[in-house]
C-alpha cells in the first residue's frame, strides 16, 4: 500500500483540506485509488496529470460531486462527507469547473451572486425583491480589489468571449472562496493577458492565506505559481515534485511514467 | 478574412443587433398593423371602443401566455394549458351548478344559493389548474421526462376528463351572476373585468420576473440548468413551481373563458397551446431558453388579435390572420436562432 501520511510533505501550516486513501471505481475503472493528498493554508498545490489520469475525479469525489468509494476526507481537522457541491460551497470551499457553469444569459453579477442573491430590505425583501444596485456595488468592490477587470458587468455573458466568462467563473470562486479555492484546468482557454490575470489571481488569494489547488495541463503555468506539484497517474498519486528543484522534464517524465518516480525508487 | 484588426468588440456585433432587433421588431410591427388598418378603416378601427373588444378577445390567452413565458423562459414547454383551461372550467361551471340550487331551480335559472355555489366553482377550478400544473412538473422532475411528451401527454388527459365529466356536452346552467359580475363588467362603465384580471396578473408576473429572485431562478435555470444546480439552487423544486403557475394561470383562464361565455367551450381550445406558444414566442422568448420578457408576450399576444380585428373590420377573411401569424411566428424563431448561433460563433 502507497498510503503515504499528508503531515510528511509540502509547506509548514496545518491541512485545510485533506484526503487519505481515496478510491473510486466507474464499474470495472478504477478511476481513482488509493490517493492521498493535503492542501495547507498559504499554499498553492499545483495537481497535474495526463488525460484520464483522474485529476477532475479526484476533484468531483472531494467537493461532494460524487463520494467516493473509500477513503477519508478532512476538513479543518474533522471528517467531512460533502453531500454536493453546495454543501463544500457552503463550507467554503470554492470550485471553478472545467465546463465554467456559468449562466451565459445572465450578466456578470446575476452570475456571481447566482444562487446567492441579495434581496432588497424590509417588505420588498420579503416579496423576493432582488437588491441589484447593491450587488453590483458589492461586485464592483470586490473585483476591484481583487484587480480583476470585466468588461461590461450588466450584459449577459453571451456576448462575452470564452476567455472573458473564464474570468468571471474564477472571479466568482475566489470572490465567495474562504477556506479553499479549486480550479479546473482555469487557464485553458485563455488569452495571454487573462493568463496573466488568473495567475496573479491565484497568487494574491495565497497572500491572504487561503489554499489553491490548481490542476493543469500547462506546465509553465504550473511552474509559475504552484508551491508543490502532485502528479497523477492512472489514478494513483505517484510523485510530488518541488518547482524549484524539479523541472518540466521531471513532471512530464511523472505524467506519462517514462522514468520511474522519485518515490517509486524510494519503496 | 478582412485582416487581423477585428477587435472583440466588433465580433459580438451581430448578436446584439439582432437581439435588438427582436424587441424593436414586434413593437413596431404592432404599431405598422395598428397605422395599416387606421388607414384603411379609419374610426372603425381606431377607436377605444374597438381596442376594449381586442383586448376582451385577448385577456384569455393572455393568461396562459403569462404562465407559459415562464415556462418557456426554463426552456420548457406546455402543451397542456388548453385542455387544463377546458377541465377547469368544467369543473368549475359543474360545481357552480351543483352547489347553486337543486336541479329543478337551476333548471330554472334560479340560483339560491350561488353566493356559496359561485365562490367555490370559482376555488375548484383554480385548485383543479393548479393540481394539473403540479402533475406536469412532477412527471417532469421526478421521472426526468421531457416536457413536450409528459404535456402532450396531459393535454390528451385534460380534454378527456372534461368530456367524460359532461359527456361530451357543455355544462349548461351555470349562474348568469358570473357573466353579469365577472364576464361581462366594466368597471367604471369602459373598463371589462377579465381584461383588468389579465393585465394585473401580466404587471404582477411581469415585476417578479424580472425583479425577484424567483424570476432570476427561472432565466437561470434556462441558461444553464447545471450551473444553477451547482449553485445550489433546488431546480426541480423551481421548474415543479413553473408548471403549477402555468397550470394554476390556465386555470384562471378557463373560469374567465366560463364567464364571459356562461357556458363551458369545450371544442374551442384545442389551438390554444400553440396560440400561446406563438405570441411567447413572437415576443421574443427564446424556445432554447433563459431569454425573455413579459412585454414582449403582451405584445405577441396582441398582434393576433390586431390582426383578426382589422381583418374582420376591413371584410377580409378572418382565415388570413392565421397565415400572417404563421409567418411572423417563422420570422420570430429565426431571428432568434441566427441570434443564438451569433453567440456561439464568439
Amino acid at each position: 500500500m502507497n498510503v503515504q501520511s499528508p503531515e510528511k510533505n509540502g509547506s509548514d501550516g496545518r491541512a485545510v483540506l485533506s484526503a487519505r486513501g481515496v478510491s473510486k471505481s466507474f464499474g470495472a475503472v478504477e478511476a481513482l485509488k488509493n490517493v492521498d493528498f493535503a492542501v495547507r493554508s498559504g499554499e498553492v498545490v499545483a495537481l497535474i496529470g495526463d488525460n484520464g489520469a483522474g485529476k477532475s475525479t479526484f476533484i468531483n469525489a472531494i467537493t461532494g460531486v460524487f463520494a467516493p468509494d473509500a477513503g477519508e476526507i478532512t476538513f479543518e481537522g474533522e471528517p467531512v462527507r460533502f453531500g454536493s457541491p453546495h454543501d463544500a460551497r457552503e463550507r467554503g470551499i470554492e470550485t471553478v469547473y472545467q465546463d465554467l457553469a456559468v449562466a451565459p444569459q445572465l450578466d456578470a453579477v446575476g452570475n456571481i451572486f447566482l444562487g446567492r442573491e441579495r434581496y432588497r430590505p424590509g417588505f420588498l425583501g420579503w416579496l423576493g425583491f432582488l437588491d441589484q444596485p447593491r450587488m453590483r456595488q458589492e461586485t464592483e468592490e470586490q473585483l476591484s480589489e481583487l484587480n480583476v477587470r470585466i468588461r461590461d458587468l450588466g450584459k449577459p455573458l453571451s456576448t462575452f468571449s470564452g476567455g472573458q466568462r473564464q474570468g468571471v467563473a474564477v472571479a466568482r470562486a475566489v470572490m465567495w472562496a474562504s477556506k479553499v479555492v479549486i480550479m479546473d484546468e482555469p487557464t485553458a482557454a485563455l488569452g495571454v493577458a487573462q493568463v496573466e490575470m488568473v495567475l496573479d489571481l491565484i497568487r494574491r488569494v495565497r497572500e491572504t492565506g487561503i489554499p489553491v489547488v490548481f490542476i493543469s495541463h500547462n506546465m509553465p503555468h504550473v511552474f509559475d505559481v504552484a508551491d508543490r506539484i502532485c502528479v497523477l497517474r492512472l489514478g494513483e498519486m505517484v510523485t510530488e515534485l518541488d518547482p524549484k528543484k524539479n523541472t518540466t522534464d521531471d513532471a512530464v517524465a511523472a505524467m506519462t511514467g517514462a522514468v520511474r518516480t522519485r518515490r517509486g525508487g524510494a519503496r | 478574412m478582412t485582416g487581423p484588426q477585428t477587435d472583440p468588440g466588433q465580433t459580438q456585433e451581430p448578436g446584439r443587433r439582432l437581439a435588438g432587433l427582436s424587441s424593436v421588431l414586434i413593437v413596431g410591427i404592432l404599431a405598422f398593423l395598428v397605422v395599416v388598418f387606421t388607414i384603411l378603416n379609419g374610426t372603425a378601427f381606431l377607436n377605444f371602443g374597438n381596442f376594449v373588444n381586442i383586448a376582451v378577445d385577448a385577456s384569455v390567452l393572455l393568461l396562459l401566455g403569462v404562465g407559459m413565458t415562464f415556462v418557456i423562459i426554463t426552456a420548457g414547454i406546455d402543451l397542456s394549458v388548453g385542455s387544463v383551461l377546458v377541465l377547469s372550467g368544467v369543473v368549475g361551471g359543474q360545481v357552480m351548478v351543483a352547489l347553486s340550487g337543486t336541479s329543478e331551480q337551476v333548471q330554472n335559472y334560479q340560483f339560491p344559493n350561488q353566493a356559496i355555489g359561485i365562490p367555490a366553482g370559482i376555488a375548484a377550478g383554480l385548485l383543479t389548474g393548479l393540481v394539473f400544473g403540479l402533475f406536469n412538473g412532477l412527471l417532469i422532475t421526478r421521472l426526468k421526462m421531457q416536457p413536450f411528451i409528459v404535456t402532450l401527454g396531459t393535454l390528451g388527459i385534460g380534454l378527456g376528463l372534461a368530456q367524460i365529466l359532461t359527456g361530451g356536452t357543455n355544462v349548461r346552467f351555470v349562474p348568469t351572476a358570473i357573466q353579469s359580475q365577472i364576464g361581462t363588467r366594466e368597471f367604471f362603465g369602459f373598463l371589462p373585468v377579465p381584461v383588468v384580471i389579465s393585465l394585473v396578473v401580466a404587471v404582477i408576473a411581469g415585476v417578479v420576473l424580472a425583479k425577484c429572485g424567483f424570476g432570476r431562478y427561472t432565466y437561470a435555470i434556462g441558461s444553464n440548468a447545471e450551473a444553477a444546480r451547482r449553485v445550489g439552487i433546488d431546480v426541480d423544486r423551481h421548474l415543479l413551481k413553473v408548471y403549477a403557475l402555468s397550470g394554476l394561470l390556465a386555470g384562471l383562464a378557463g373560469l374567465l373563458d366560463l364567464s364571459r361565455f356562461n357556458t363551458t367551450s369545450i371544442g374551442a381550445h384545442t389551438a390554444d397551446n400553440l396560440a400561446s406558444i406563438s405570441a411567447v414566442v413572437i415576443g421574443g422568448t427564446s424556445l432554447f431558453g433563459g431569454i425573455g420578457t413579459m412585454i414582449g408576450t403582451v405584445v405577441g399576444t396582441f398582434i393576433p388579435a390586431v390582426l383578426r380585428n382589422g381583418f374582420i373590420i376591413q371584410g377580409v377573411q378572418a382565415f388570413w390572420q392565421e397565415v400572417a401569424v404563421g409567418v411572423v411566428l417563422i420570422l420570430a424563431v429565426f431571428i432568434d436562432q441566427r441570434r443564438r448561433s451569433a453567440e456561439e460563433r464568439m
